[in-house]
């Protein structure tokens, strides 16, 4: 049984590190996801917020913008997964009120 | 996690580096616009301060800093911030969450560098209010030091967790 479970993984390793070698370069610019158009054609989110965002928001660290600006509604559910455990923590753990 | 030892070297050390911990998450959250860091990054750190504090000289000397009832209502606030910059945009016109619809009367790119330091504010005190408040409830009420006996003190909670439970719901229901 180990035998086969391993087989099984060093198979599954091998995949993943054959689709892994076929990756484009890391930070390549005719990588798919930072050219400025998708394969169909649509326009691709990721160039327009590397050009735009120093001009749209007078801010030099391009994260920031994308963090709290472009993807605000993320970073707000964010916000609330963190307070909904705080909220959880004292529902549970509270042992009595002041 | 019951009984606080009067170590003076370590709450020395501890009181020496807190407040260059503080500063220094402070300008994480202020310089997350140049740099890397933000509301999350800073406000851990900031906890992770208090924490020290708590950890150190313990949960009593610690109330002068970060007040155990501040937990809950500070990570309130910190979402309701967050919530309140969107609906700001929202009813001055612009879609929600869209800064540039922010009513201060300045250029577009200058309200969206605000409206993204507001959010982050209200992150940063979320993120500290939550980190601080679990600590707290984790370790509990009242250090054991207050009590005469251990047994005692046991009974007592329980009795107090029955009664506050309910009473927990009905307020958030």
């Amino acid at each position: 049984m180990r035998r086969v479970v391993l087989v099984v993984l060093l198979a599954f390793a091998a995949l993943l590190l054959y689709g892994m070698a076929r990756l484009p370069e890391r930070g390549s610019p005719t990588a798919p996801p930072n050219t400025p158009e998708s394969a169909v054609g649509t326009p691709n989110a990721a160039s327009y917020y590397v050009e735009q965002a120093y001009a749209d928001a007078e801010t030099p660290n391009m994260v920031t913008v994308t963090l709290a600006d472009y993807r605000g509604f993320d970073t707000l559910g964010e916000t609330t997964v963190i307070f909904a455990a705080g909220i959880a923590c004292v529902l549970i753990l509270r042992r009595s009120r002041e | 996690m019951r009984q606080y030892y009067d170590d003076r070297i370590v709450a020395l050390s501890a009181r020496l580096v807190t407040p260059f911990i503080q500063l220094f998450a402070l300008y994480v959250i202020f310089h997350g616009h140049y740099s890397p860091g933000g509301g999350f990054q800073g406000g851990a750190m900031l906890a992770a301060s208090f924490l020290l504090i708590r950890l150190s000289i313990g949960t009593e000397a610690a109330q002068l800093q970060f007040r155990r009832s501040w937990g809950t209502p500070g990570s309130s606030i910190g979402t309701l911030v967050y919530l309140g910059t969107g609906l700001v945009a929202l009813f001055a016109g612009a879609s929600y969450l869209d800064y540039a619809g922010l009513p201060l009367g300045l250029p577009e790119p200058e309200l969206r560098n605000l409206g993204i330091l507001f959010v982050e504010l209200g992150v940063a005190v979320a993120v500290t209010a939550t980190l601080t408040a679990i600590y707290d409830d984790l370790v509990g009420e009242r250090p054991a030091a207050h009590h005469a006996g251990l047994e005692d003190a046991a009974t007592e909670t329980e009795e107090a967790d029955q009664v506050a439970e309910p009473a927990d719901g009905a307020a958030d229901g």
